[in-house]
């Protein structure tokens, strides 16, 4: 019994990807308006999909379709979604239609106020057409129930960031391109030797996720395991320490496929921690929970200080999404059901929120040609529609109450704080260090909000024009998620629970002795 | 002891595809001796390309037919099995592509004898002479290549060695650019080679010795019934291991490898660095898991030490490079070394091998051909002077001939093993195959198994650097106002680099055929 949803919803922008790119050259507009069709066809596929998730058949993975790939090796090319991946691929969905209506004109070359050409030029056809190749693996990385399929989409998917970004982005494109390349290639290479181990150890002959789940027992050997695969998902997220290559590639890609990098591909790796790391390795992960929450406090707390004191928007953002991470990070080790809960719908509304803002600095940015900060001032009384989305997006970027990143980064930090597992207390001071943040997070997004928006207007700001209807066509979708997630987020949890349940049982950490120490405290 | 000598017996139907390439290869020089010299290139051409269509033809009929000779043919000196007949079908196929592209204009010098740079060099230029003796000595090698990785004793395979060798060392000095360069690439390679087949016929002679056979199967069976740590065994072991090693260009025998690959011809190394690779792991399979499997114990923890050293070497030493082809030889180091660590991946069972040994023959397919295409299109990016061979001439190439620059960029990236590329699964069989033997149970060198398969991968990381490098310079750098012209490829080189990228692109999709392929081929194991 297979469902053939997953492999159409794949099948789709790849097509549309190899259609693009063989449009004959100067068809550029015809390039746009066929992404923006194929990509649109895939946000309704996955709403429709979405609608039909909790009547449709499947134990704890819906729409599941199985094929042999490659027999000599157990591989499948295996789909198949739960309620974690499934709010994650309409993540995808939604923000890829949106980031093409945004990068409309990012690949015709950008240009300071003064006229010097920052980016040149390029094939627009092929930026496009690797955005669609982009949604493609993203929705299979999200959907791959197979471990070696996971591997093969979680590595491809670098390469068309990896051009996206050295062929498009700003003046030192090349060298965040290598570093991001690198910094992951290196990752994804240690998960290949745990995928082997994992293979040979098991010795199931298959890469199939659900036949896998509770075969290592062995506690040593899951230490091995976890590491290699904890390692390139602690790369991709990025966790401290191992996260420099984000703001660099952040702050030089294309405000499109940044938007994409840090709101979807680098949901990986803390969905990779959530769904392989938990449930392969149960033992591994309850003994490295307290170094884990540790790096991700320590994430929390240093992404948001060196945010206060970046000068470009790009970079501020990113250091800002670092701090965020750590939060999912810390929910999802922290093992209870609103810890990981929250920090899967955190992952979600931290798309929106960082899309959003990332998506308004883009438009800034392509006003004045420049990144920092200091060159802006005033911007409310020119374009107040453009000042009013950014502020939107910042405030909930500082997690405002109504917003709907609020929801997430509450649950994540009760859900912690009153975890059953581990009753040391230590959850509870880790969750009380972390509430820091959320004062830090007012004085980055609103310090940056008062130096760019408000004051006296610059000189050359005086000439920006408010937003056009294309621009207010890719933001106003985003905030208006974002404030109904706000006040609503009831339909997404209501997906999300019971994965998260099902996630907790394989993790066993209902059985007596956690609860025997948790009831102790 | 009556005086009388029987006939061998000499199976000449197994025999036949190695019959024909030698026959052609005699047939080329009857050419040169007696066709007038308008004449021979077209007479080479297609004798050349037949012969070697032909024999791939043979070796297809004989898998077909599927039954192969449970011993040696030849009096036990030719083993002909699935793994031999697997490499006689990848030579052929290399050396058929390395042919098309060895027939382009302008690879080769118009008369070797000439000083480079007098006018002798001008005129033999302006009368359009040409070596065509260059058709009828590839024939030679790919013969030796052929014979090399199925001699089931080490005489014969000293001579395939040397059969296969010679006529390399004269190709690599026929270079019509840089000449002085190549000779200097042909003298090198000449004397250390040289010094690598007297090792290798040293260490035969302490084997034999000590087993008094050089029959492969006879030394296994000696290693059976006596000590192991006779010294004439340990001396020959480690002679015979320096000899086959030089070959495929493993630490701390890698030093030709730059300075002879940057010199030959194009077509010429990439003859090398695909033929004659696929042909010396092949070789080194037999002797160490044939003639030597049950001395494993002696031999494992040196020649890890020897493929964690050509990593590494291979993998650093490539990222200071600025010479595409030095880079390439690099690579084709370091690729040395994965595959040793495929060499190393047996089992107690003897079953069980035949998994690291389809692994083998795998990632052997897949590599060699992304090499030759390679190869065939760094020919194709020209300055004044022949060849760009600068990295720095390389920039902006994605902009200059973006599809060139992108089959180029898809190369490198199965060279540096990026998933959906052929690259990828050829690395990721050798690991697993690896990994595997290393947590077999009872076996003490299990973790140093894992450990090396991590250093191999720590490797290919910073290999990636360098290829990805190459990537960056060709599409994120601005191209030189006066960089580098392409020439218009000829059709032979057209067909080298669409056979190279099917193969590259096919087997990355979908690796199941050309897996159950080699999995078929190594199934028998080799034939003792």
């Amino acid at each position: 019994m297979s469902s053939l949803w997953l492999p159409i919803l794949m099948a789709v922008p790849v097509l549309g990807a190899i259609v693009v790119a063989l449009l004959p050259k100067g068809s550029d507009k015809a390039a746009k308006q066929l992404t923006l069709a194929v990509s649109l066809v895939v946000l309704v596929l996955t709403l429709v999909m979405a609608f039909q998730f909790p009547s449709a058949s499947g134990e704890r993975f819906k729409f599941e379709a199985v094929y042999d790939w490659i027999p000599s090796f157990g591989v499948h090319f295996g789909v198949g979604v739960d309620g974690i991946a499934l709010v994650l691929i309409a993540l995808s969905a939604v923000l890829v239609p949106i980031v093409v209506l945004a990068s409309w004109h990012d690949a015709d070359g950008v240009r300071t106020a003064d006229g010097t050409l920052i980016t040149p030029k390029r094939s627009v056809k092929t930026y496009f057409s690797l955005l669609l190749v982009l949604e493609a693996m993203m929705i299979g990385v999200f959907a791959a129930t197979d471990i070696f399929l996971f591997y093969v989409f979680f590595e491809a998917m670098l390469i068309p960031m990896y051009f996206m970004i050295g062929s498009y982005g700003g003046a030192q494109r090349s060298y965040a391109a290598v570093k991001f390349l690198l910094y992951s290639l290196f990752g994804g290479l240690l998960m290949l030797v745990a995928v082997i181990g994992l293979y040979v150890v098991a010795g199931k002959g298959t890469f199939m996720f659900p036949e896998l789940v509770g075969v290592i027992q062995d506690p040593a050997t899951q230490k091995w395991l976890f590491a290699g695969f904890f390692i390139a998902f602690a790369i991709k997220a990025p966790l401290w320490p191992v996260h420099t290559w984000l703001p660099d590639a952040a702050a030089q890609a294309p405000a499109g496929a940044a938007v994409l990098l840090v709101g979807v591909l680098d949901k990986v790796g803390t969905f990779g921690m959530l769904r392989f790391c938990l449930e392969l390795f149960p033992e591994a992960a309850k003994a490295f929970t307290m170094p884990i929450v540790v790096l991700a406090v320590i994430s929390i707390i240093y992404g948001a200080i060196v945010a206060i004191g970046q000068t470009d928007m790009k970079r501020l953002i990113a250091y800002t999404s670092i701090s965020h991470f750590g939060f999912i990070v810390m929910g999802v080790f922290a093992m209870s059901q609103v810890s990981q809960a929250g920090a899967t719908l955190y992952m979600v509304n931290h798309g929106f929120a960082t899309g959003a803002l990332f998506l308004a600095a883009g438009f800034l940015i392509a006003r004045r040609g420049s990144p920092h900060i200091a060159d802006y001032g005033g911007v409310q009384k020119v374009a107040p529609l453009l000042a009013g989305y950014f502020l939107i997006a910042g405030l909930a970027g500082l997690s405002l109450p109504g917003l709907s990143s609020f929801v997430s980064e509450f649950m994540v930090m009760v859900g912690t704080y009153s975890s059953p597992a581990f009753g040391s207390g230590a959850l509870t001071v880790a969750a009380i260090v972390s509430a820091v943040a959320v004062i830090l997070a007012a004085v980055y997004i609103l310090w940056m909000v008062q130096r760019a928006l408000n004051g006296p207007t610059a000189e050359p700001v005086k000439a920006f024009k408010d937003l056009n209807v294309r621009e207010v066509a890719v933001l106003a979708p985003l905030v208006a998620l974002i404030i109904g997630f706000g006040f609503f987020p009831k339909p997404l949890l209501d997906v999300i629970n019971p994965a998260v349940t099902q996630t907790l049982v394989n993790v066993k950490v209902d059985n007596p002795a956690i609860a025997e120490k948790g009831a102790g405290q | 002891m009556n005086g009388v000598i029987e006939a061998p017996t000499i199976e000449y139907g197994a025999l036949a595809p190695l019959l024909l390439v030698f026959g052609a290869a005699v047939l080329g020089v009857l050419v040169e001796a007696f066709a007038p010299r308008y004449l021979r290139r077209a007479i080479h051409m297609p004798l050349t390309l037949l012969s070697l269509l032909g024999a791939f033809a043979l070796v297809i009929v004989t898998v077909v037919k599927g039954d192969l000779a449970e011993t040696a043919a030849a009096m036990g000196a030719v083993a002909i099995d699935g793994p031999a007949l697997f490499i006689w079908g990848v030579v052929l196929i290399l050396s058929a592509v390395c042919v098309l592209m060895i027939n382009d204009e302008g690879h080769f010098v118009a008369s070797a004898a000439a000083v480079p740079g007098s006018s002798e060099e001008e005129e033999a230029e302006a009368a359009g002479s040409e070596h065509t003796e260059i058709y009828p000595l590839v024939l030679f090698a790919v013969g030796g290549m052929m014979l090399f990785p199925a001699s089931n004793d080490l005489l014969t395979m000293f001579v395939a060695l040397e059969v296969m060798s010679l006529p390399l060392y004269l190709l690599c000095g026929l270079a019509r650019r840089r000449r002085l360069l190549s000779q200097e690439a042909s003298m090198k390679y000449f004397l250390l080679g040289a010094f690598s087949s007297a090792f290798f016929l040293y260490g035969a002679a302490m084997i034999y010795g000590f087993a008094g056979t050089v029959s492969l199967t006879g030394i296994s069976k000696a290693l059976g019934t006596s000590g192991l740590l006779d010294p004439l065994l340990m001396i020959g072991l480690a002679l015979l291991g320096v000899g086959l090693l030089f070959k495929i260009g493993a630490a701390p025998f890698q030093a030709w490898k730059p300075d002879v690959y940057q010199g030959a011809p194009t077509p010429i190394t990439a003859l090398m660095a695909s033929g004659t690779l696929v042909a010396a792991v092949g070789a080194v399979l037999r002797v160490f898991w044939v003639g030597l499997g049950n001395l494993d114990w002696n031999w494992r923890p040196v020649m890890w030490a020897v493929a964690a050293l050509t990593m590494i070497i291979g993998s650093v030493l490539a990222i200071t490079q600025t010479d595409i082809k030095r880079m390439l030889a690099y690579s084709s180091i370091a690729h040395a070394g994965f595959l040793l660590i495929g060499v190393m991946a047996t089992y107690d069972k003897a079953g069980q091998n035949s998994g690291s040994l389809s692994a083998i023959l795998f990632y052997l397919l897949v590599y060699s051909l992304t090499t030759v295409g390679a190869f065939a299109v760094v020919t194709l990016v020209r300055d004044p002077g022949g060849e760009a061979w600068h990295l720095s001439r390389w920039a902006g190439l994605g902009k200059r001939s973006p599809v060139l620059a992108g089959v180029f960029a898809f190369f490198l990236l199965a060279f540096a093993g990026i998933p959906l590329t052929s690259g990828f699964f050829g690395k990721y069989a050798v690991f697993t195959a690896a990994l595997g033997s290393g947590m077999e149970s009872g076996d003490s060198l299990g973790g140093w198994m894992t450990g090396l398969v991590v250093l191999g991968v720590v490797a290919s990381a910073v290999a990636a650097f360098f290829y990805v490098r190459v990537i960056v310079l060709m599409f994120f750098s601005e191209p030189a106002a006066d960089g580098p012209t392409i020439a218009v490829p000829s059709m032979g080189t057209v067909a080298v680099i669409t056979v190279a990228l099917l193969v590259t692109v096919g087997v990355g999709l979908f690796p199941q055929p050309v897996l159950d392929l080699a999995n078929q081929a190594a199934s028998g194991l080799f034939i003792r």
